[in-house]
Order: C-alpha cells, then structure tokens, then sequence
C-alpha cells in the first residue's frame, strides 16, 4: 500500500532522514520505533505532505504522492494524527470532529460524512457526552481520542500517528493501543511511530526501527521483541 | 436632561464605528498573529472610494458597495501580491509588512482621489430627530444598525459556518490544520477580505458625519488599535466592548471636559490596559494566539 524509496527529509540545512526505505502491506498494523531525534515525527510529516522531501520518492497504491500538497495527500485517503494531539482547543469536539472532515465538506458537502460521525462516536463513546464541550477543556488521554477521531473523520485509507502514548498515564496508552488494535481488525491499515516500543510491539504486527535517519532493523512485531539488541535498546530489558 | 444622553449617544455612534475597526484588527491579529497597521487606511480608502463614487453621481447604496469591493480586492491583493511572497512570515514580519502597505495604500489615494476633504450624504438625510430631548443624526441610527448587522454576521461566520470555524481551526493549531486539509494560506486570504471589508464599510459608514480625506487614516487606525486592546486583542465581544467603551469615553471627555482632550481619551485608555490589563477587559490573562 505505501512504498518508501530513498526518502531523504529534513529542515533548512539538517538533513534528518538519509535514504529511508521501507514499505506497509494493506492491513497492516505497523510500528516505527525509534529514540528522540531518530526522525520518527520527519518521516511522518514527510509523508503527509506538512514537509517537502529533499529526494527519494513515496508511492500510496501506485500513485506517487511525495510532491502533492497535505490536503491532497489527505484526499487520497492518508491522514496523520500529529504528536501532542494537537486539537483545537477553543473549538468544540463536534467542530474538531468536522474540521477532520474538511475537505469532504467544503467546498461541496458530502452525505457520508454522516455515516462517518456516527462510526466515529461509535468507537470513541466518550466524545459522545463531550460534544458540545471545547476540545482544550478533555482530559490528555480524551484529547488523544478526539485526535484519532478527527484524523477518522476524513475516512483513511492508511492512518499515521506520531507518538500516540506521549503524556498518557500507562492505563490510558493501555486503552489508545486497544482502540487502535480494534480498527486494524477491521480492516484499516496503520503506521505508529512510538518511543514506547513495549506499547507498539505488543499490539502492532510489523516494525521498523529507525536511527539516526536511518531503518537498521525491520521485521514482525515478535521477532524484534525477541531480538536482544531491540531488548535491550528499546524495551529495557 | 442634560446633554450626557446626548454625549453618550455620540459615544455610542463613534464607538460601534471604533468596534468595526477593532474587528479588523482582531480578525487579523487572530490568523497571522500579527498588528495590521493598514486597518486605517483601509477605512480612509472605504470613505473615499464611496464620496468619490457617489460624486460621480452613483447612487448612495452603489457607492458604498463599491467602496467595500474596491477595499476588500486591495486587502487580497495585499496579502496575494505582498505577504505570499515572503516563507513563512512570522508576526513582526507581518506587521512591518504591513506598515509599509500603510504608507502605500494612503500615498496612492491621494494620488489617485486628491487631498481634499470628501463628504458623503447622511443615507437617510440629515434633519436631526428629536426625540424626547435627544437629537439624533440619521445618520448615528444607520451607524449603530449596521455595526449590530455586521457584529452579529460575524459571530455566526465564526461559530456557524465551516469557513468560519476553519479560520478558527488555524488560528489555533496551524499545523494541525493543515492536516484536515484546510490550506492556512486560504484562511488568511480570508481574513484580509474580512478585515478590509469591515474597514471599508466603517469608512462609508462614518464619513456623512465626520467628512474623510487620505490623511485621515492613521488616527482611525489608532483609535480601533486602542478600541481592540482595550477589549482584548482578538475577541470578538471584545471589539465591540472596547469600542463603545472608547466611542463612550472619548464623547463625555470632549463634552464634559474639553474637545481637546478627545484624542488623548484614546491614548490614555491605551496606555492604561497595557499598565494595568495588557491582556484586555475580555482578554484570557495571556495574549495568547487562540
């Protein structure tokens, strides 16, 4: 489903990712683990379009996407859930929720969107009782709900996250990773960065691990779990 | 009755003229973060444009209207041609940027309409009503009924609307933003349109009673800077608070203590939030980019 060639990104003149490769099958639940500053949250900015890659090149089903600006890189159906949440916090839930649906109602209306709102207070139940409450006043581990949901609005094909565990209490990233699981079954195809490997390795199937720019190791979730350098480097074991 | 209902009356006309400035400010204060020092100049345009349409003998209704279209495209062009050139223009960029379009927008009227003084017609006359010991222009009654119009457009375009609440959805998470799709360079655009139409219209709308010339700007300018801090700079409620507020305070200055005192009101009350409330009388504690 997506194939990373050659990826080179970066800011201004720090070159951060050199010559990335790696590639998701459809339906895969995939983890990219990785320390601060190994370019995790690059590649996934690079690969919703908020960063303009210095080379390489990204293909989603076929179709090179490395170029196209965020919002058409979102209509082709890859939707990115950015690190620290990010929602907007004078607005309500049910506004970020149709924000997350923007381009499917602006400038035309389109009737799914409907269907997509219920699915999506279907998973989340909690943002059902908060809809009508600004978005900064949730809980963190509500605000990350309200950001997977926002990302869920736009229908994705592919859906990213950029270090959903960040600031939760381990009950909370516990309930993140369960919901996640849940939409990989049925169907939805998803790429995690994470620090917290133990998180992302116990649900995700596959794993890329990233340095200094760089995949060294990939494989499935339980051959890196079992692997002693992952052990020892990530897990902390 | 003395004559405070009458100051206060005059207050409230100049106030809601102050508070359609103020929205201006705040519109764009709200998208780019930034002061944009143009907001006179483009209420000077807008009473310019229109005493210029209407003396070309277009009707009342057309030459206002035109005024706004012609503020509004220069207001596009402005962050089309000028801003849109610059990567990622932070805030003091912005404002500077804007200084410079300033000093551009009013040496071309003057160009363009002249230096003289230009008046329009009160838009239903100007034979004062009397009412009950008040006298009032026509003229303060269209006034305040049009800031009412636009002030509550604006609330619903902003509450209701996607456009609206997508502005919002930028203002507060750029990025985040972007994410859903919403291009931040479209809300911008937007937010220039919004603010130089407001402008344009308070220009028309004041320019029967107070006359208008291209140096007339910066001190309209000013006073809605001073109207925006005071009610806290990008509220909406809060336009409207700190220019009937102002509007209110600069009249009974002018009437109860001397007519010379009626621009230094307008400092004072500056320099005064900023001392004891830089954040506004709506302000949230912190200028914060919400």
């Amino acid at each position: 489903m997506l194939e990373v060639r050659s990826l080179r990104a970066g800011y201004g003149r720090a070159q951060v990712l050199h010559d990335l490769h790696f590639s998701i099958a459809a339906g895969e639940f995939c983890a990219l683990i990785g320390a601060n500053g190994a370019g995790k949250s690059t590649t996934l900015k690079g690969l919703a379009g908020l960063l303009r890659p210095i080379g390489g090149t990204v293909q989603f089903d076929g179709e090179p996407i490395e170029r196209l600006p965020a919002a058409r890189i979102l209509r082709a159906g890859l939707a990115l859930v950015p690190e620290g949440r990010r929602v907007f916090g004078p607005l309500s839930v049910r506004d970020n929720l149709q924000m997350g649906a923007f381009t499917r109602l602006f400038p035309r209306k389109d009737p799914g969107t409907a269907r997509q709102f219920e699915f999506v207070l279907e998973t989340f139940p909690r943002l059902r009782e908060r809809l009508d409450q600004p978005a900064g006043t949730l809980s963190g581990g509500e605000q990350q709900m309200l950001a997977i949901a926002r990302a869920l609005m736009s229908s994705p094909r592919l859906l990213m996250l950029d270090e959903p565990s960040m600031g939760l209490a381990p009950l909370v990233v516990q309930q993140v990773f369960e919901v996640l699981a849940n939409l990989a079954r049925n169907g939805l195809t998803l790429l995690v960065s994470e620090q917290n490997a133990t998180a992302a390795l116990a649900f995700a199937d596959h794993g890329h691990v990233l340095e200094a720019g760089r995949i060294v190791q990939s494989g499935t979730a339980r051959s890196l779990r079992d692997d002693p350098k992952v052990r020892e480097a990530y897990l902390g074991i | 009755m003395g004559q405070l209902p009458n100051l206060l009356l005059a207050g409230l006309s100049t106030g809601s003229v102050y508070a359609l400035v103020a929205l201006g400010f705040n519109v764009i204060f709200k998208s780019t973060g930034a002061i944009n020092f143009a907001q006179g100049e483009w209420v000077m345009m807008g009473g310019m444009v229109a005493a210029a349409g209407h003396a070309a003998q277009w009707p009342l209704g057309l030459a206002v209207l035109l005024a706004v279209v012609t503020v509004m495209v220069t207001g596009i062009l402005s962050e089309r041609v000028i801003l849109r050139q610059l990567a990622r223009p932070g805030p003091l960029v912005v404002t500077l940027v804007m200084i410079a379009i300033a000093i551009c927008t009013k040496s071309l009227v003057m160009l363009v309409l002249g230096k003289n003084p230009a008046s329009l017609p009160g838009f239903s006359g100007s034979t004062p009503i009397d009412w009950g010991g008040l006298r009032i222009h026509p003229q303060t009654l269209w006034i305040i009924g049009i800031t009412c119009l636009v002030m509550v457009g604006a609330h619903a375009f902003f509450e209701r609307s996607i456009l609206g609440r997508a502005m919002r959805a930028v203002a507060a998470q750029p990025e985040a933003a972007a994410l859903c799709g919403i291009d931040p360079r479209m809300a911008m655009a937007l937010a220039f349109a919004l603010a130089a139409a407001t402008g344009a219209l308070a220009g028309a709308i004041i320019t029967p009673l107070t006359l208008t010339s291209f140096d007339y700007g910066t001190v309209l300018g000013f006073k809605g800077f001073s109207a925006a801090m005071l009610g806290g700079m990008g509220s909406l409620p809060g336009a409207l608070v700190g220019g009937i507020l102002l509007g209110s305070l600069e009249s009974l200055a002018g009437g109860l203590i001397s007519s010379h005192f009626k621009d230094a009101v307008a400092f004072l009350a500056l320099l005064l939030t900023l001392f004891l409330r830089p954040a506004g009388v709506l302000g949230k504690g912190e200028v914060e980019r919400v």
